[in-house]
């Protein structure tokens, strides 16, 4: 069993880096700390990134991969995601099965050692029916200890002094931060997750697809897709964005003119259909190139990260619009000329000086962006020109999801799974963005 | 006025032009056509000379921008450039890639699309800025904070559950409107509800909360402090000062859609069975028909661009301080 890395396994984790080491360098300065304190003493900001938390550390969780070496040949590569859902994983049924059923959903004709062939609805072969009850009670037990456990941690660590007097102000409500709504949270979703899991070993607990695999664990799956596209493709724009931007604003003249053609010109261009022209070149160019992957695995995560790129580079345009506007204001403050007049460099100005000026308007685009581009895997993906079609995500599972319901009796179940998952990340991803936006913007500004 | 649309226009051509070198890059540069040609085949068993036929009968044996063989002025003109990506200039865009003359499936279909995206946007744009003044009017109180609520709700879901919700619930369980299908003329409207409502529903979050903030901005100012100490009462002060004075932003958001609505909506229409231009890129898309698709970039960035012109116009209407 080796540690093997997936193309976008290495720029999540870069990206992860990336964060850790912009979120440090912010703290840094007091303002931008006190902004962030202001932040998150709204309770639904609170809950919102507690949530969020849960769905990143999922996309991790699916971002470390291994090749393991099966004793019958072959070296599949399996996330440690894919691990603790093995049991689903691995095993898969005959076909459509409701929710926690016992048999399958249509009736199948079964002859018999007589020669009379019936109708009727066969067992599913991976449940063992009868777990509810001790089932559920052990799988809320293991979460709440987890979450007790942890929940407990923090409360250690967040004590200055006493700690029971901490453990009432946190009860009581009288914390800086909104603690008590984020242990809250924080135990609710353990609890949901340890029921589920648990569950998910003698149940389907979301059912099963047309193929007989597991609903939960496909749309568990979906979730790095989701918050890969999400994220990832700020790290495409981010640059581009920065560099024209600032560039564009600070030097003006012709540098400014080429930019601004450059912007305008790709902005006029529809994006669905950037998009679409831009994967339909993609997939030309990844049936020429065979070499360039060797599984199907390899295969769809570099069909990832083209749509990554492309993504990003058809969604700069807004961004760098809005930090030209802002350079070319900023440039003409006294502390530029200032800088200038001390023959402090011009790379070294705008990094120096303009950019960390530009951190609200960078980081609201962010958190904006994210919402939108989780939807838009979804319609991509039903348009054709998303991710490939063997990867799991929302969007491949509501458009298999699509001809079922027309079914009869309606099999909702995989439309209802990536409705949930989907609606609860950009829920919380949409409230999160409104109130960093509120604190922010200047222009809220009291 | 007409000076400053002469000038717009020709400033345009420009971007035009980069339009076209970017998708012909896009088409042409990034795989060349023996590659397309490869994939269009079936990668398997293509022989040199069904990769040639295939380029001879679509026109794509040329170099790319300077003809070596030809003669004279030929040398630039009988190019890929020339005859694939300027041609569109004249809005001459060949055959598509299945032998359909493109520009006449696009005269064809524009009619459904418009059926589609201009009631949709119509009514959405009355219910929105109705609702947004609404809420306006009651801000602060608890309506305007659980409308919001219910906006961002609205706004976190898919479109494509809305479609797939709205076929289910009114078509297959109620029976009220046919689940999919086109007619041209008044049979037609019962097609065209769904679509529609859907369309007008999906975009309610956004919408009202976008046209909110605008009216919420132009509530602070002092004109409508004196307008109130006028005695005016709250509704006067919001349909006289506050409607008019909102209605540049609005514009700005509003009118550079309005041309491309032309283009429909791929999903829309795919999903309901609409025959418009939406539809026919999904299917374009499917079959890896680059001939139409690039068509379809180049209009829908022709009529982007006349939106911003037709913008700078609107603002000249509605807004007596600006002159063109």
């Amino acid at each position: 069993m080796t540690l093997f890395f997936l193309w976008t396994d290495i720029l999540v984790w870069t990206l992860v880096a990336a964060a850790l080491l912009g979120g440090w360098m912010l703290l840094r300065s007091p303002v931008s700390r006190q902004k962030w304190v202001t932040i998150f003493r709204s309770k639904i900001a609170m809950a919102s990134v507690i949530v969020l938390f849960f769905y990143l550390v999922f996309a991790l969780l699916d971002s470390v991969h291994f090749k393991v070496d099966k004793p019958n040949g072959g070296t599949p590569i399996v996330s440690l995601l894919d691990m603790a859902m093995a049991h689903q994983k691995d095993f898969s049924e005959r076909t459509y099965s409701a929710p926690f059923a016992t048999h399958e959903y249509t009736k199948s004709i079964v002859v018999d050692a007589k020669g009379v062939s019936t109708q009727r609805y066969l067992p599913l072969k991976y449940v063992s029916s009868g777990q509810m009850l001790s089932g559920s009670i052990q799988g809320l037990l293991t979460g709440a200890l987890i979450a007790v456990f942890l929940i407990g941690i923090h409360l250690l660590w967040r004590a200055k002094g006493s700690v029971g007097a901490h453990f009432k102000a946190v009860m009581h409500g009288n914390t800086q931060l909104p603690w008590r709504t984020a242990y809250g949270v924080f135990a609710l979703m353990t609890l949901l997750l340890a029921w589920l899991y648990v569950m998910s070993f003698s149940y389907h607990v979301l059912g099963t697809d047309k193929v007989g695999g597991d609903v939960f664990y496909a749309a568990l799956k979906s979730i790095r897709t989701g918050v890969l596209i999400g994220t990832l493709t700020t790290l495409v724009t981010l640059p581009l964005a920065i560099f024209l931007g600032v560039s564009a604003g600070y030097f003006r003249g012709w540098v400014d003119d080429l930019i601004q053609y450059l912007y305008t010109t790709l902005s006029s261009i529809p994006g669905v259909l950037l998009i679409a022209a831009g994967v339909l070149m993609m997939q030309v160019m990844m049936d020429n190139h065979p070499e360039w992957f060797a599984s199907t695995i390899e295969r769809s995560d570099l069909r990832l990260l083209f749509l990554i790129v492309i993504l990003g580079v058809t969604s700069w345009t807004g961004l760098c619009r809005m930090l030209r506007a802002e350079t070319l204001r900023i440039a003409k403050m006294d502390f530029v000329t200032a800088a200038k007049a001390f023959g402090v460099s011009k790379w070294r100005i705008m990094a120096r000086h303009i950019v960390p000026n530009l951190t609200h308007i960078i980081l609201i685009s962010i958190v904006l962006d994210f919402s939108g581009l989780v939807l838009a895997e979804a319609v991509l993906s039903y348009v054709g020109v998303g991710v490939d079609p063997t990867m799991y995500s929302w969007g491949n599972m509501i458009n298999q999801a699509r001809l079922e319901m027309a079914r009869e009796p309606m099999v909702w179940w995989s439309l209802f799974a990536s409705f949930i998952f989907m609606f609860i990340l950009v829920l919380a991803a949409n409230l999160f963005s409104d109130r960093v936006q509120q604190v922010l913007d200047p222009r809220n500004a009291q | 006025m007409l000076a400053y649309i002469i000038k717009r226009i020709l400033y345009a051509i420009p971007i035009l032009i980069g339009v076209n070198l970017i998708t012909f890059m896009l088409f042409f540069m990034v795989n060349t056509p023996d590659d397309m040609a490869r994939a269009q085949l079936g990668a398997k068993q293509t022989t040199p000379a069904m990769i040639a036929a295939w380029k001879a009968e679509k026109g794509y044996d040329k170099p790319l921008f300077y003809n070596e063989k030809a003669t004279g002025t030929a040398k630039l003109t009988d190019t890929l450039f020339v005859n694939e990506s300027l041609k569109l200039f004249w809005f001459d865009f060949g055959l598509s890639d299945a032998n359909r003359n493109i520009a006449e499936d696009i005269r064809a279909r524009m009619g459904p699309s418009l059926a589609i995206a201009l009631p949709t946007f119509l009514i959405a744009l009355v219910t929105n800025i109705s609702l947004a003044l609404l809420l306006v009017l009651f801000r602060g109180s608890v309506l305007d904070m659980s409308a919001m609520v219910v906006a961002v709700m609205i706004m976190s879901v898919s479109g494509l559950f809305y479609i797939i919700a709205g076929q289910v619930l009114f078509s297959k369980i109620w029976h009220w409107v046919p689940i999919s299908g086109y007619e041209s003329g008044w049979s037609g409207v019962k097609f065209v509800l769904l679509p529609v409502a859907i369309g007008v529903f999906a975009g309610l979050g956004s919408g009202v909360r976008w046209f909110r903030s605008i009216f919420l901005e132009q509530i602070n100012q002092d004109y409508v402090r004196t307008a109130r100490a006028k005695g005016l009462s709250e509704i006067a002060v919001l349909f006289r000062h506050v409607l008019p004075n909102g209605m540049l932003p609005i514009l700005t958001g509003v009118v550079v859609i309005i041309p491309s609505l032309f283009m429909g909506s791929l999903i829309m229409e795919s999903f309901f069975g609409i025959p418009g231009l939406g539809s026919y890129t999904i299917d374009a898309i499917n079959a890896q028909d680059f001939a139409i698709v690039k068509a379809m970039v180049f209009l829908g960035s022709v009529l982007y661009i006349v939106g911003l012109i037709l913008t700078d116009i609107s603002y000249t209407l509605f807004d007596p301080r600006v002159t063109l």
